[in-house]
């Protein structure tokens, strides 16, 4: 196997960067001859030619991008699940493509390692339809998506135990080895190949939709699944076979792309990342619409490294906003019939705490606040971490449960608030109390800025767009390192004395915790409270009755992300320090799972969730390498199996003891639903 | 007997909704269910072709109990619906939507073929490659109760064909339900328009809030006038 000192330490850069210097590298390693004639970093050539050759570079990436992306659309069109598992299956697609494309030689091998591997994988995809999403199709997207991303999460550890955590440099394509001449820019064959290879592609998934029955009944089934069914088709196979297809080709475009990149555990977000942000702009369900919106990213990426080396993404993300702003559905896509609602089934209303209930909770705070008697500084450190994770889970809950809107990037203003801290107090060296009240500022903007084009979508495209926001936070947290220190963080962001003992930080973060968690409480029933809910219930009514929804969910994503700024400004404190981590996609995760193992339909279940959460992450994490795949697996059981979460099944025991003695009451009043 | 169902019984959620609903219907016969709005009506054929999960009692289909079968197992065994809303795939031509229907050949049903069906419905020949979102509501009608038959069915399920329709088309859907049943498809009907009910059907069942409340032919119906006017809105 070919090893390369430049490559391997290319690929531990991410994304663009990676791929442009790696295309650059290639281009030298493919025409040694050509090397004395063009050296590509010191003499760019004709600056036309060049900027042709970046075009064509732009091009070929968007093919693997656009079979991801079609693959997602012909999945969601028909099962309305957004596959978060797609990027994983993308990355398998890569792995086993490398493993059989070294096992068998020659020009067959190669490409039949390339398409063997898709099958393969397709069969994987197979298999998860039938035991995991059959079960869950009729559940709120939120828990597909979240069962989709438990799958990815397993995926990634098991990459890990299968092929290591090195990065793997595949074969280079039989045939398309070479580089061709373009004004004295090298052009690698392999692209040229990419470059017609998405219009074939493009061509025959029209000719199966369009010509064939199997493509008939997808069309229909897209537009309406139980017709479909009332005509005598099987659906469940109707719906294996679209999973297959798509996971096929999401497979393809990643084993496709061995010649061209390095193979690693990490390239499920990264495409994700980028498919949805393709997906949102393209359109949903719109095959031509991932075919544009793949070249249009492809294109703003490869030139968007030219005008903003270190923050690239940022062409992308003002792209996005203005077809946002413009189409909300997408450029190719079609005004989405009112979303299901998200939680929203619940039966029991909401009531604010009994006075018994409310001096039970005063008691268990006191009881919280007591700790520092008998705990060491160990269980302390934790207790504030887990003070903190429920300030950030009760910020989520509140945009997520009230609100009705389930953020998958939430972790974005948990970090922008420790960002914020960490400029204040180390740069500006500002004192704690004012960097705490001034740091979440920085969660409050991103938050106002973010949400007021987040919340002009609802349901699986308000997720897709805001987990593309956290992302943009992320690589920006990433890649300008000489604001944000890059992967090496901000260090030393120390507490002032007064906070600085394990039992005060303590103290301030659960006094912070129980005073937020009250302030939440007291909005969820106040009349904001009321029209939010209002929103989330029912858009179309609330706004007859004369409340302005965009703008009070926009009201209540700036809350959220206000309190969100606020557990990351504790948190940096905390830590002494700021990663990109704070930023993740996984501490967003962390967030919605937590939510949602207290109970997605109640008013405390965000509190219980977190604490019980976030113990248990501490404990497994010190106990096992593979927390992912542990992780992952419990938040795909717990969506299939335990939907209500902790204290919905509670409060859902409660309410059947109770009920039995109304049960009789019930059932003499008739309710009249109209057929 | 063709289709038997008894002790019938759905819910919505915590709601009942039908309440021990029993219906006959013989080999060939057009029998019209008759019920004002929000009777039952459409949740009765919901529930028989299976699009209502929580339902109780028995759906025997040509000797066979179909209530534990999905949907699509009910529907390919010869049982076709045509639900109220018309339910029309938008996006996909005429062709198309009959393609969607279609099912093999059955030994005891007639065969439908896409010729057959336009001449039948003239009307649907002549915009064989339109897209069904660009189809009056008449000829989305039409296109409904063609789709089904495609799937060569011996029994239809009608809900409310006449709902909405102007007189002529009405007039049109009387013709192919009479030329269905010369064919030998049994039919059920439901209806609030008991002069259209009258034009095609042999029997009539009238059901009023999830119950029942009468079973005859049109005659028994017709010397029962205190029935009629207590349960229909003339």
């Amino acid at each position: 196997m070919f090893r390369d000192a430049r490559l391997r330490r290319a690929s531990q850069l991410e994304g663009q960067d990676l791929r442009l210097i790696q295309t650059l590298i290639l281009r030298r390693r493919e025409a040694p001859s050509r090397r004395m004639q063009a050296p590509m970093f010191t003499e760019p050539g004709p600056p036309m030619a060049f900027y042709f050759v970046q075009f064509l570079t732009g091009l070929a990436s968007a093919a693997s991008l656009f079979l991801v992306a079609s693959g997602l659309s012909i999945i969601f069109g028909v099962t309305r699940i957004v596959n978060f598992a797609h990027g994983a299956f993308y990355m398998l697609g890569a792995y086993v493509a490398f493993t059989l494309t070294e096992r068998f030689s020659g020009a067959l091998g190669f490409w039949g390692g390339i398409v063997v591997a898709a099958l393969v994988v397709a069969a994987v995809g197979v298999l998860v339809e039938m035991v995991l999403l059959r079960r869950i199709y009729h559940a709120p997207e939120l828990f597909q998506l979240l069962a989709t991303f438990g799958l990815t999460l397993m995926v990634q550890d098991i990459v890990v135990l299968i092929w290591g955590p090195d990065d793997l440099l595949g074969r280079r394509a039989p045939g398309f080895k070479g580089a061709v001449d373009f004004f004295g820019q090298n052009i690698p064959s392999y692209d040229l190949f990419l470059i017609a290879l998405s219009p074939v592609v493009l061509g025959v998934l029209w000719l199966l939709f369009q010509r064939t029955r199997w493509g008939v009944l997808v069309r229909a089934a897209t537009q309406d699944r139980d017709m479909v069914a009332a005509l005598g088709v099987n659906q469940k196979w109707l719906f294996t076979s679209v999973f297959a297809l798509g996971v096929f080709l999401a497979a393809l475009g990643g084993a496709l792309q061995i010649p061209r990149d390095a193979v690693h555990h990490a390239l499920d977000l990264r495409i994700i990342v980028e498919v949805f942000v393709v997906v949102v702009i393209g359109g949903l369900g719109s095959i031509i619409g991932a075919f544009v919106a793949a070249v249009l990213v492809s294109e703003l990426n490869a030139f968007g490294i030219l005008i903003f080396p270190k923050i690239s993404i940022i062409l992308v993300f003002l792209v996005m906003a203005v077809v946002l702003i413009v189409r909300p559905w997408g450029l190719f896509g079609k005004p989405e019939a009112a979303a299901r609602r998200t939680p929203g089934l619940t039966v029991n209303p909401w009531r604010p705490l009994t006075s018994g209930e409310r001096s039970m909770s005063i008691g268990t705070l006191v009881l919280a606040a007591m700790l520092p008697l008998f705990a060491g500084n160990y269980a302390l450190t934790v207790g504030s971490e887990i003070a903190i994770f429920v300030i950030f889970a009760a910020s989520l809950h509140f945009l997520m449960s009230v609100g009705g809107l389930a953020s998958f990037g939430h972790a974005a203003y948990f970090g922008l608030g420790a960002y914020g801290v960490a400029f204040l107090a180390k740069a500006a060296g500002l004192p704690m109390v004012v960097s705490l009240l001034l740091g979440p500022v920085l969660g409050l903007l991103g938050a106002a800025v973010f949400g007021f084009f987040a919340v002009q979508l609802s349901g699986v495209y308000f997720a897709m767009l805001t987990l593309a926001f956290a992302q943009i936070i992320w690589s920006i947290a990433f890649q300008w390192v000489t604001v944000t220190g890059g992967d090496n963080g901000i260090l030393g962001v120390w507490p002032d004395r007064w906070a600085s003992s394990p039992s005060s930080f303590y103290w301030l973060s659960l006094a912070v915790a129980a005073l937020v968690v009250t302030v939440l409480r007291v909005i969820v029933f106040s009349p904001f409270g009321f029209a939010l809910r209002a929103t989330r219930d029912s858009p179309l009514r609330s706004e007859a009755v004369g409340i302005n929804g965009k703008r009070v969910q926009w009201t209540a994503f700036v809350i959220s992300g206000a309190v969100a700024g606020i557990g990351g400004a504790l948190f940096a404190y905390l830590k002494g320090s700021v990663f990109p981590d704070s930023v993740g996609i996984s501490l967003s995760v962390d967030a919605l799972v937590m939510v949602l193992l207290g109970g997605v339909e109640t008013v405390s279940g965000a509190v219980i969730g977190a604490i019980v959460f976030k113990a248990a992450n501490i404990w497994l994490v010190s106990q096992t390498d593979l927390s992912k795949l542990v992780l992952g697996g419990f938040i795909v059981l717990m969506v299939v199996a335990f939907p209500k979460g902790i204290v919905g099944t509670l409060e859902m025991l409660r309410n059947r003891r109770r009920s039995t003695d109304t049960k009789s009451a019930l059932a003499t009043s008739q309710v009249e639903v109209a057929e | 007997m063709k289709l038997q169902v008894a002790d019938l019984n759905s819910f919505y959620g915590p709601a009942h909704i039908l309440f021990d609903i029993a219906l006959e219907v013989g080999e060939g016969e057009v029998v019209a269910l008759l019920g004002r709005n929000g009777a039952g009506k459409s949740t009765t054929f919901r529930s028989i072709v299976g699009l209502v999960d929580n339902r109780s009692g028995r759906i025997v289909f040509e000797g066979k109990d179909v209530s534990r079968e999905p949907t699509h197992a009910i529907v390919r065994g010869g049982l076709g619906y045509v639900p109220e809303e018309r339910r029309i795939f938008t996006d996909l031509t005429v062709e198309e939507n009959l393609e969607v229907g279609r099912q093999p050949k059955r030994p005891n049903a007639p065969h439908w073929t896409r010729e057959k069906l336009f001449t039948l419905f003239p009307n649907l020949g002549e915009m064989r490659n339109r897209p069904g979102g660009r189809m009056s509501g008449g000829e989305q009608q039409m296109l409904t109760i063609a789709r089904t038959l495609m799937g060569n069915p011996s029994l239809v399920l009608l809900d409310e064909p006449s709902e909405g329709l102007s007189p002529k088309i009405v007039e049109q859907m009387v013709d192919a339900i009479l030329a269905m049943k010369k064919e030998g498809v049994s039919v059920v009907v439901s209806e609030q328009n008991l002069h259209f009910a009258r034009l095609i059907s042999d029997r009539a069942y009238i059901i009023e809030r999830g119950r029942i409340c009468f079973g005859g032919t049109m005659a028994e119906l017709d010397a029962q006038p205190d029935i009629r006017d207590a349960h229909l809105s003339l």
